[in-house]
């Protein structure tokens, strides 16, 4: 017997070194990297391909991910995913009867909005939601028009959370999107929408009484994010829609598909970011008067209105916003910010665009330094993304979405188009 | 001569007609409505397309298609409303929500909405009939506003 272990040891020790010389046995890029392009080092897998309509997303250090959805699937608003060791993640289950965006983990509660309410669920401490059918219903009562009506959330570090609500217009012209409809005076949707409302996170049955506007004069904003190093929230608007239908003589196809800029802003509390009145253009660097509103495209705007702290091109829609904290990608990336555009519509007759994750650096808090694309082709390929989202095999066949930071700092993606979960890796 | 002429006289309408019974039938499209189509095409992008895309497919969940649509191929009356008063509502077509307002088209002249409706009714696979002039101005006329 003693001889056996003598020889066996030996054997053991090579056996132990010969499995540490191997790559880490789990989460590996898929061959084709999921069909993304991505920079030098990065991979990327699907995680799961769910056919829902995949908005923002929590994914919890026990590799479970809540997913919202903005219909529910089979009766359920929000589905649960449970990661294998391989990545791969299966649906475990799912509840919600109501379809929305936004959907926050933080301090023992699950946070997840429909388009007029916001609910939460106490989790254990292993993450899993206890009681899914008995939600604490904690706003209500938010408006919600025909167009904008989702709500994206987000909390801060001392008990508030954030709440946009979009404004049901897209200029607040007399009559939406018509031709040379000039905008209503002191426009009425501002007190209710058009802006990010803050409430208590704890408290129950809340509506406009219980809230602050804290920020307004923003159109509409689905990707947003609390900035940890600055304690600041931080949204990405969704700019206007149609300069030259609205205003044939004014602005051409070109100029009305590049214009106005998606914009970043850094917001404190009283901030007003100029909607409808004004819109930023980001090629001539300007906040310009909104033609509804007396403008002719060049006249710039006077008032108290912020300026965006970094503006991107015109109508990327940009879904997802991201602070990266984690410390498996490289450097240059920590505390930078991920953008997940979800691509135009509203280009035609121009070339659409976007249908990819943006990368913008950080420096001390602020943006330093130009935007790259950092994950791109989720439409399947330039022509899909130049016809952009349509029917039918032509048109983008995923489209990015939601965003989020998994334990060991992979980023994750959603597509609201047919459900897919990415998972970007850093590879080394 | 006279002989000649009434022969041919009564002949050329034969062949035409035996030629019209082999003519395929995709060529069906009337000349008038052939041109409507054709000015429809210039109305639709002009005042259409930038919201329900080149092949009149829409926009998942903010504009609605024109194909495959009942809205489209149904009810001509309907469809006259809808250019007419714009659609501001989110109610489900075909079981599908579309979040974006359609602004009203009043602007637009009968002979510019027959045109239009005509080359959508006509395109993008759909098979429905022409809209007339006189079909869009009887709507019009007893239009609510």
């Amino acid at each position: 017997m003693k001889l056996k272990l003598k020889y066996l040891l030996p054997v053991g020790v090579i056996g132990i070194a010969l499995f540490a010389l191997k790559p880490e046995p789990g989460v590996n890029a898929d061959a084709d990297n999921a069909g993304l392009k991505l920079p030098a080092g990065f991979g990327a897998l699907k995680v799961a391909e769910t056919a829902s309509q995949a908005r923002h997303l929590v994914v919890t250090p026990q590799g479970d991910i809540y997913v919202k959805l903005a219909r529910p699937k089979e009766g359920k608003g929000i589905l649960v995913l449970h990661e294998g060791a391989n990545g791969k993640a299966t649906v475990t289950g799912g509840f919600s009867n109501y379809g929305g965006t936004g959907i926050y983990l933080k301090d023992g509660y699950l946070y997840a909005s429909s388009n007029r309410e916001v609910f939460r669920y106490k989790v254990d401490a292993q993450n899993k939601v206890i009681n899914p059918d008995q939600p604490e219903k904690i706003i209500t009562g938010l408006k919600m028009g025909n167009e904008h009506e989702t709500k994206s959330i987000v909390l801060d570090n001392v008990g508030n959370i954030y709440v946009n609500i979009g404004a049901y217009s897209n200029s607040c012209q007399e009559v939406d999107r018509a031709t040379g409809s000039m905008g209503i005076k002191g426009c009425p949707i501002l007190d209710s929408a058009g802006g990010i409302w803050q409430f208590k996170a704890n408290k129950l049955n809340q509506t406009y009484g219980d809230g602050v506007r804290y920020a307004t004069g923003i159109r509409n904003v689905v990707g947003l994010d609390w900035n940890q190093q600055d304690n600041q929230l931080f949204v990405m608007q969704h700019g206007r829609d149609q300069l030259h239908d609205i205003f044939p003589n004014m602005f051409t196809e070109k100029q009305s598909a590049e214009l106005p800029a998606e914009c970043m802003y850094a917001l404190k509390k009283g901030d007003n970011a100029g909607w409808p009145y004004m819109y930023y253009d980001q090629i001539r660097h300007k906040k310009i008067v909104a033609p509804e509103y007396g403008g002719d495209g060049k006249k710039e705007a006077v008032g108290n209105f912020i300026d965006p702290v970094a503006a991107y091109p015109g109508h990327l829609a940009p879904n997802g916003l991201l602070f990266y904290t984690g410390n498996m990608f490289p450097e240059k990336y920590k505390n930078g910010a991920f953008i997940a555009f979800h691509g135009s519509w509203n280009r035609a007759p121009e070339p659409q665009a976007g249908y990819f994750v943006v990368f913008q650096p950080f420096k001390n808090g602020k943006p330093y330094g130009d935007w790259e694309i950092f994950a791109d082709n989720f439409s399947g390929s330039p022509a899909k993304t130049a016809a952009g989202a349509g029917r039918g095999p032509t048109h983008a066949d995923h489209r990015p979405c939601g965003l989020a930071q998994g334990p060991d700092g992979s980023l994750y993606v959603t597509d609201d188009s047919k459900g897919t979960i990415y998972r970007i890796i850093y590879k080394k | 001569m006279k002989k000649t002429i009434a022969a041919v006289a009564l002949i050329l309408p034969l062949s035409l007609a035996l030629f019209a019974q082999t003519k395929p039938k995709t060529a069906a499209v009337k000349p008038g409505v052939a041109a409507s189509i054709a000015r429809g095409k210039v109305v639709y992008t002009k005042n259409c397309l930038s919201c329900h895309a080149v092949d009149g497919g829409g926009i998942p969940h903010m504009n609605p298609p024109l194909v495959e649509t009942s809205y489209v191929s149904g009810d001509k009356i309907r469809l006259i409303k809808v250019v007419l008063n714009g659609f501001p509502k989110n109610v489900p077509i075909d079981d599908e929500t579309y979040s974006n307002s359609m602004a009203p088209h009043a602007e637009l002249s009968d002979q510019d909405i027959a045109d239009v409706l005509t080359y959508v009714r006509g395109s993008f696979g759909n098979k429905a009939s022409a809209i007339k002039v006189a079909e869009v101005k009887a709507v019009r006329a007893t239009n609510k506003k």
